[in-house]
């Protein structure tokens, strides 16, 4: 609770954050949904790029099945996401500019690591924006869309290392819940997979 | 006096203090209008009203969202002592997954004392206590002959029925969600404890599949799963007994759009769009229809005691 204060202490309320070489994700539910999007552009185009690797090429039939799947699922959220914001009369931000360079795709261990904090990512976003969604039936499709992103990543987990679908660095073992983020810290933990003028800016969102 | 001392002074008293104050996270913005907005006499005044807002009115929640959170907390019994039950079983839980079955059955615990907290927080204190003899995981509601018979021997069996619990669970708090919207504090729980349930259900079948990386039988998604939902599964792992927690969850047209045919056939080919538009979407189930699977694994009368 220390951290509250800190974070309080830190906030400048006068900051619009309207650094031209982001991309601003826009206010209220059509905000939420872009924000939603940027997140599924991200996992999409980086197993798009698995799909292409020497790990993948060389991966065993299991593993094969499920990063095509993974690939699947993901252009299929994407797709929907813009198709969505357009049909509610909103403007998809661009497509975003991906910064993989991290990332070696010939080697299984840095592909699921990279898979792991993706999904992690996404679990955490999707339950911490549901709060902000002012529409039923959009805070539907966030629900429909993040379950899978936890089966997905507790996959990804139980095969890096089995057992570890649930582990302390994501859910609170007292409780046994997910430890759900604000888009701010969502924002600055994507930002390093994302090229200079595709980093997002959240700070139209609403923030209750 | 300096206002973040007292706020750590009551935190030592009352550790949900901030929650209390701020249950929409709105203490942000009073504190930033602190600084400017407010004259220094001005602030005692704002501070009693936060205090009484947070302590004295005596919160209200709607029936429907009661009874939301009535039956997430109940079935969270169905999940913990299925689990507890199956580590007193002398011969059933391989040891290598021993481990993973008791974080479950720590997780399911540890929702139930969650969601105790969380409803005497806004007033709601009558979530009862269940206990084990309650329940029966063989699906025969206390009498011999169920779809499950021999739950506490056969380890397929018993996977099976977690499977079961596990979606059907992660449909339940799917549906409620919308209901939960008046109070982002219940909301975000529930979702917070709706993902953890999914990580449940992907493990599980993971398992159930022969491992992480078995390769899923496409064929035969009763018995070798993939670690989402494809299309009903088949009816899961004991249709007809399992069918009702899948029915619907074929389901490709999300709001207006068909997800089957929303990609390029490159990314996503027609013969595997289907199946590919299905998974990537776990359905809700409504209350009604989500009781009425959990009813499968309780004994009356308290079947229709707790899970009416």
């Amino acid at each position: 609770m220390a951290v509250t204060g800190l974070l309080i202490a830190g906030c400048d309320k006068d900051s619009t954050n309207s650094d031209p070489s982001t991309v601003d994700v826009g206010s209220g539910d059509v905000g939420v949904l872009n924000y939603a999007y940027a997140l599924e552009q991200l996992e999409a185009a980086f197993y798009a790029q698995v799909l292409q690797g020497s790990y993948f090429s060389g991966a065993t039939a299991g593993e094969k099945q499920i990063l095509q799947d993974l690939a699947y699922h993901e252009t299929i959220h994407r797709d929907f996401l813009k198709a969505a914001i357009t049909a509610a009369g909103g403007t998809p931000i661009k497509d975003l500019e991906p910064d993989f360079s991290a990332i070696d795709f010939s080697s299984k261990t840095s592909v699921l690591s990279a898979a792991k904090t993706f999904e992690d990512t996404g679990v955490a976003a999707y339950n911490g924006a549901g709060k902000l969604i002012q529409s039923a039936d959009y805070l539907t499709i966030a629900g429909k869309i993040v379950s899978v992103e936890a089966r997905h990543s507790a996959l990804i987990r139980d095969i890096i290392q089995n057992g570890t679908f649930v582990d302390s660095t994501i859910v609170n073992l007292e409780t046994g819940t997910e430890m759900s983020k604000n888009p701010p810290e969502i924002a600055l933990a994507v930002a390093p997979y994302l090229k200079d003028g595709s980093k997002l800016n959240v700070s139209n969102l609403p923030t209750d | 006096m300096n206002f973040y001392k007292i706020l750590a002074e009551i935190e030592k008293l009352d550790p949900e203090v901030y929650e209390r104050l701020d249950p929409r996270r709105r203490m942000f913005k009073h504190f930033a209008g602190f600084g400017k907005k407010m004259s220094a006499a001005a602030l005692p005044l704002a501070l009693g009203t936060m205090f009484n807002k947070a302590y004295g009115q005596s919160p209200t929640l709607s029936q429907d969202i009661q009874n939301v959170l009535m039956f997430a907390h109940n079935s969270e019994y169905i999940g913990m002592f299925l689990y507890d039950n199956a580590l007193k079983q002398s011969t059933l839980v391989p040891s290598a997954d021993t481990a993973a079955i008791t974080l479950m059955r720590n997780d399911e615990m540890g929702h139930i004392k969650f969601l105790k907290q969380t409803a005497a927080q806004f007033g709601v204190t009558n979530l009862p206590t269940l206990t084990a003899d309650m329940f029966d995981y063989t699906g025969g509601k206390g009498a011999a002959g169920g779809p499950f018979a021999d739950v506490n021997t056969n380890y397929a069996t018993f996977l099976g029925v977690a499977q079961g619990i596990e979606d059907n669970d992660v449909r339940a708090y799917k549906g409620g969600a919308p209901t939960l919207m008046p109070n982002n504090t219940l909301l975000e729980g529930a979702l917070n404890i709706h993902s953890v349930e999914a990580r449940h259900a992907s493990h599980v079948r993971s398992l159930r599949r022969g491992g992480p990386t078995a390769v899923a039988d496409t064929s035969n998604l009763m018995m070798k799963p993939k670690s989402w939902i494809s299309g009903t599964d088949g009816g899961g792992p004991k249709p007809p007994v399992t069918t009702p927690i899948y029915v619907g969850e074929d389901n490709v047209m999300q709001g207006s759009v068909d997800v089957s045919k929303v990609s390029s056939t490159t990314a996503v080919p027609a013969a595997a769009a289907m199946a590919a538009a299905s998974e990537a979407f776990d359905e809700p189930l409504a209350l009604a229809a989500a009781k009425a699977n959990a009813r499968t694994f309780v004994k009356p009368p308290y079947d229709t005691q707790y899970f009416a």
